[in-house]
């Protein structure tokens, strides 16, 4: 009886693939804007991402997310080494300059400042150039987006120069850095010579990076500098996600597109269940048939499960297949970069397809369920 | 073996409910033997469809008794009824409702397939039949492809290739030219009726009444009379 399945569903050719690119459209719009929404939800948290070897930061009792700060003080580092369990902490400065080049390319830079003696929390992947590089006086590095901004066109090339705030500039390092939630170039460079490449203010010192002494929790070394200095101090990765929850919850984004995502499941159930129904009620006399000659109410709705399940798992293999296949095709684009389809992403769009071949089955499923066989026998 | 295949005493059947009750069928008895072919004749709307879907089971019946090949029909549950009707009962229909997908082999073999048969098997059998039928060049032709008397043959090796004990043909030569109506009726008769099996077929055609061992006059939910041929 499946083979009989397959075969109603794939003799009307229209409404078979009908059916298909309803599902796979609402897959690829699903799983596409899902993935871009968490690239980006992920890009808020790159510079946080790109801090591997801190597993702790500190900062004002006041910061939300990682993109606005208030400055700490020199005495706030002081104090949070002071705390019982920190085993290190270091300066980290995160702020905005403006870079020119030669040619008078001029645009805003994000400006990362690492601690001048131990470098700890530079980005580990590195394009071309050694961190080793950034000890030299007026060096910098710079991430593979700014160069290319830059320098369009160019070749990636160690030593050359950049204006910044009246400071000319070297570029001893390119990096491959995380993509940031605002398309900027990325700066790194020592503490101490980051804060002369920005206006003066008192104070610099965006957050403490810290690491705790071995044995204890970075849980355990965040709640003690908290506890003893007042200020706030949280793990890596709980950074992160306060940061993606500040973006999430201040911004109109999941609401935008939440609004995409939504309209690819209402429009792929109704047009896959509209298309699906019809089916069906074409089919009627046939199912009919098959319940006259002696085929049961739970074998027939399986065979339209069946073909439900067929046209769902083709649909979505060529939906995720489509969305795969974009970010395979700009994964080399700079202003994409970062964006994947994630496993996660693939099980839940399924999950939503399931959902919609059921809901688009249901409404059949009861049709040819009440049925009476005797209607074969109506003219 | 009992001789009668069916027995209808008093059968009423009734739709609808309250002052809305429309009575179909007003208290029916007829027997319709093994080895013969049983017309039911009537005028339209005389409840020859409906006692035919309440022999067959399609309908449950709202009064009286009736005896399929031996079973009351009204006592089994609806689980037992289903396969009650596949394993004994073969039908054809007026409009053929051959599934415009399937190739007229595969057609024929569906009632075997139901019965969860391989269906290589279920189509081979399927083949023997049609063969028999006069349809051996056409057997992987899909129903589009089929003329009327074609597409008929395919329905009666469909209601027959499972070898029931009772086939009920709903109008089979309505859909069909007079001559084509003749020679698919001849081959009914010819492959059909065997005695061990009762062929029911209800229609309206006269020109076909001499195919008939029996013919059974309905009017207004009664059998009226029955004439032997």
């Amino acid at each position: 009886m499946n083979y009989i399945s397959w075969q109603m569903l794939t003799g009307d050719r229209a409404k078979y693939i009908g059916l298909i690119f309803a599902i796979a459209f609402a897959t690829f719009l699903m799983s596409h804007q899902v993935s871009i929404f968490c690239g980006l939800m992920n890009r808020t948290t790159s510079q946080i991402d790109d801090v591997e070897d801190a597993p702790v930061w500190v900062m004002d009792s006041k910061t939300q997310y990682v993109d606005e700060t208030k400055a700490l003080t020199d005495q706030d580092l002081f104090r949070v080494r002071g705390v019982e369990g920190v085993d290190w902490a270091v300066p980290l400065f995160k702020g905005t300059s403006r870079a020119k080049a030669p040619d008078g390319r001029f645009r805003g830079v994000i400006l990362m400042g690492f601690d001048d003696a131990t470098l700890v929390g530079v980005p580990q992947r590195m394009l071309m150039g050694s961190w080793e590089a950034l000890r030299n006086p007026q060096t910098m590095a710079v991430d593979r987006a700014g160069y290319e901004y830059f320098f369009p066109g160019e070749p990636l090339r160690l030593g050359r120069t950049l204006d910044m705030n009246d400071h000319t500039v070297k570029i001893g390092a390119i990096v491959d850095s995380s993509a940031p939630f605002v398309n900027l170039p990325v700066f790194y460079t020592r503490y101490s010579q980051a804060i002369r490449y920005v206006g003066q203010e008192r104070n610099q010192m965006s957050f403490v990076l810290v690491k705790g002494k071995p044995g204890l929790s970075d849980e355990e070394v965040a709640r003690r500098i908290t506890s003893a200095t007042g200020l706030k101090a949280t793990t890596r990765n709980a950074f992160g996600w306060e940061t993606i929850w500040y973006y999430i919850a201040n911004t109109g984004i999941p609401i935008n597109f939440g609004i995409t995502v939504a309209i690819a499941l209402v429009v792929g159930t109704v047009v896959a269940g509209q298309t699906f129904y019809l089916f069906t009620l074409e089919n009627l006399k046939q199912f009919g048939a098959l319940k006259a000659i002696g085929v049961t109410n739970w074998r027939i709705v399986g065979m339209i499960l069946l073909q439900a399940l067929i046209v769902g798992a083709i649909g979505y293999g060529l939906g995720i297949a489509m969305t795969a296949a974009f970010f395979e095709a700009t994964k080399d684009n700079l202003d994409l970069r970062g964006f994947r389809l994630l496993p996660e992403i693939m099980l839940g769009t399924g999950g939503a397809v399931l959902m919609i071949i059921v809901l688009a089955s249901i409404v059949s499923v009861r049709r040819v369920v009440v049925l009476e066989p005797a209607v074969v026998f109506r003219g | 073996m009992n001789e009668q295949a069916i027995v209808c005493r008093s059968v009423l059947k009734n739709f609808g409910s309250g002052d809305n009750v429309v009575r179909v069928l007003r208290g029916v008895d007829l027997d319709v033997n093994y080895g013969e072919m049983t017309f039911l004749v009537g005028p339209s709307g005389c409840g020859k469809t409906t006692l035919l879907s309440v022999i067959a089971g399609l309908l449950n019946l709202s009064g009286g008794d009736l005896a399929v090949l031996g079973t009351k029909v009204a006592e089994l549950r609806n689980g037992r009824a289903v396969l009650f009707r596949r394993q004994n009962l073969g039908f054809v229909f007026q409009q053929f409702n051959l599934l415009p997908s399937l190739t007229a082999a595969e057609n024929a073999a569906v009632p075997l397939m139901a019965a969860g048969w391989d269906r290589k098997k279920a189509v081979a059998k399927a083949k023997e039949l049609l063969a028999d039928l006069g349809l051996g060049e056409r057997m992987d032709a899909r129903p589009n492809e089929l003329s009327g008397g074609q597409q008929q043959r395919v329905a009666f090796a469909r209601a027959l290739v499972h070898e029931p004990r009772l086939v009920v043909c709903d109008e089979p030569t309505s859909a069909l030219d007079a001559e084509t109506g003749q020679h698919v009726m001849e081959l009914l008769r010819r492959i059909a009726v065997r005695p061990d099996r009762a062929v029911l077929v209800v229609t309206h055609d006269s020109r076909i009444y001499p195919f008939a061992d029996r013919i059974a006059h309905m009017n207004d939910g009664l059998v009226t009379k029955v004439e032997k041929n």
